[in-house]
């Protein structure tokens, strides 16, 4: 086979995984850190989509909605986490779980009141259409902005949580939120912030995801799916985990299609299943590490 | 008016009533011994002073402050440290950013003029500033939870079993540690099984069992009656 094509499906992988490492992300850290599965988390993603998309309609601009609606819906997910799922900290787990499940539906319908159940085409600017050659072929450009856009917020989100005091805070209050009251830190403020950075993250990655698939109420269901796939082969709470895994399932679904198109959907699972086999913790995960 | 004032403090842990009744106060400057048998409720006293419990009630006052509508986080701000009997060294996080913890509700952006500062009373501490805390052993990280909860000067400092499990060197070091801090104004309400040690660092004693006060006088009147100590603080 040829290896320019080869190389051209790795890129492609790595534009998809791209995109799995944001929602991933959002999940992994509000796990990690308030031990909450956030089963709304695909419908925030498909949420972010329409937000971008609504905002590109009324400014014109595919570059404000890039900036707005993330930072839009991850306000949403401040008063989520505020008016809803506080007042289940200290219960059953299986309370937050229910929550937000039945709060994925409501949103999902939502929207199809709203908006319409066919699937809307949301374009890329401009400047980021056409191919651009890697040397090994041609790519599609907005493509190679998605990778782009990830590392830098990857970047960012290292620079913020090993860097900075907020950083420090992050991470203590994630591996025990006691010390940081006795320490004078309201972990309830702490929460609400990385809560909505989570379901920020998620939105970004719908925003990103918009022009390369129609924008469409169902969006978020199968990448709620394959998140929870990329979580769980990263470590759960892990974020490094996460990234890894993400472009990992990204880059062996693009190649799996190309190779075996029929196994396509299901390589993520089987991958999934051997690495659990021989790391139940998953790749970055600590061993009996929960919430 | 006393620094601390405790009047008829009840605390629970779901069903079982752990604290009953409880009154005592403590006065600026002064190191007060709070003593008993294990499970006399000594832990759950502390942990409600500290907004630690699920469910406590009663009058707890701090500079003349109610306690008890206050979460943990804003009681520290008030001036009131603690160091939990467990300790919790943060995992994962250098003995330098441990000791950074203790900083974050002062707003103090002197870092290292703090940790300099703090590192002078510890100079164990000040050897492993870049070593992971959970890596040290039982002893230090008792030092540096100490030294993470006073770092920001707190008025009064509230600490659960210094000494359990330290090696005597080292609780002698905390000992003199401790009378430092009370001659530079620092408050503290200790409470301890090793019982004799902490009798000899206190002004005032106070013993509990199975909840409620049974008796307070002055530290040396408890260390001087034997048949009391054994009555209610023998293991």
């Amino acid at each position: 086979m040829d290896l320019e094509l080869i190389l051209m499906q790795l890129f492609s992988g790595l534009a998809l995984g791209a995109i799995l490492v944001m929602v991933a992300l959002g999940l992994t850290i509000v796990f990690g850190m308030l031990g909450i599965v956030n089963f709304a988390h695909g419908a925030l993603f498909m949420v972010g989509a329409y937000a971008g998309l609504w905002v590109a309609a009324q400014t014109g601009s595919f570059w404000w909605a890039l900036l707005v609606a993330p930072i839009a819906i991850g306000v949403l997910g401040m008063a989520i986490e505020r008016f809803l799922i506080r007042p289940l900290y200290g219960r059953s787990p299986d309370d937050p779980l229910l929550l937000t499940f039945g709060l994925g539906y409501v949103l999902v319908e939502s929207v199809r009141i709203t908006f319409g159940t066919d699937g809307i085409p949301f374009s890329a600017p401009e400047a980021l259409q056409g191919v651009v050659d890697l040397g090994v072929g041609y790519f599609p450009l907005y493509r190679l902005f998605v990778v782009g856009v990830v590392a830098l917020v990857l970047l960012l989100l290292w620079v913020a949580l090993e860097k900075t005091r907020f950083g420090l805070i992050v991470r203590a209050g994630a591996r025990d939120p006691l010390i940081m009251k006795v320490l004078g830190v309201d972990v309830g403020r702490l929460w609400l912030l990385v809560f909505g950075l989570g379901v920020g993250l998620t939105a970004l990655g719908g925003v990103l995801a918009a022009p390369m698939r129609n924008v469409s109420p169902e969006m978020g269901t199968l990448v709620l799916a394959e998140a929870f796939v990329v979580t769980v082969i990263g470590g759960m709470g892990s974020l490094l985990g996460a990234v890894v895994a993400g472009l990992l399932v990204g880059i062996a679904v693009s190649m799996t299609a190309l190779f075996a198109p029929e196994m396509a959907t299901i390589v993520m699972f089987a991958l999934m299943a051997l690495i659990l086999l021989v790391r139940p913790q998953g790749l970055f995960g600590r061993p009996g590490a929960g919430a | 008016m006393a620094m601390l004032e405790v009047e008829k403090l009840n605390a629970w842990y779901g069903p079982s009533h752990v604290v009953h009744d409880l009154s005592f106060a403590v006065e600026e400057g002064e190191i007060v011994a709070l003593v008993g048998r294990n499970g006399a409720g000594k832990t759950s006293t502390l942990r409600a002073i500290m907004g630690l419990m699920p469910r406590a009630e009663g009058r707890v006052a701090f500079d003349g402050t109610s306690l008890l509508p206050l979460g943990a986080h804003a009681r520290f701000r008030l001036g009131l440290g603690y160091v939990p009997e467990d300790r919790r060294i943060v995992p994962g996080l250098t003995v330098r950013e441990n000791l950074e913890l203790g900083l974050v509700a002062a707003g103090r952006t002197d870092v290292g003029a703090a940790i300099d500062e703090i590192a002078r009373s510890f100079p164990r501490l000040k050897e492993r500033l870049n070593q992971q805390g959970t890596t040290m052993s039982g002893g230090e990280q008792q030092m540096l939870a100490i030294a993470r909860a006073i770092i920001s000067r707190p008025k009064m400092v509230l600490l659960d079993e210094p000494s359990e499990g330290i090696m005597p060197v080292l609780v002698e070091e905390m000992g003199t540690l401790f009378r430092t801090l009370r001659d530079q104004g620092t408050t503290l309400l200790l409470v301890e099984q090793n019982v004799e040690w902490a009798l000899k660092l206190a002004g005032r004693a106070i013993i509990i069992d199975q909840g409620e006060k049974v008796y307070e006088s002055s530290a040396a009147a408890l260390l001087a009656d034997k048949d009391i100590q054994d009555r209610y603080c023998a293991v």
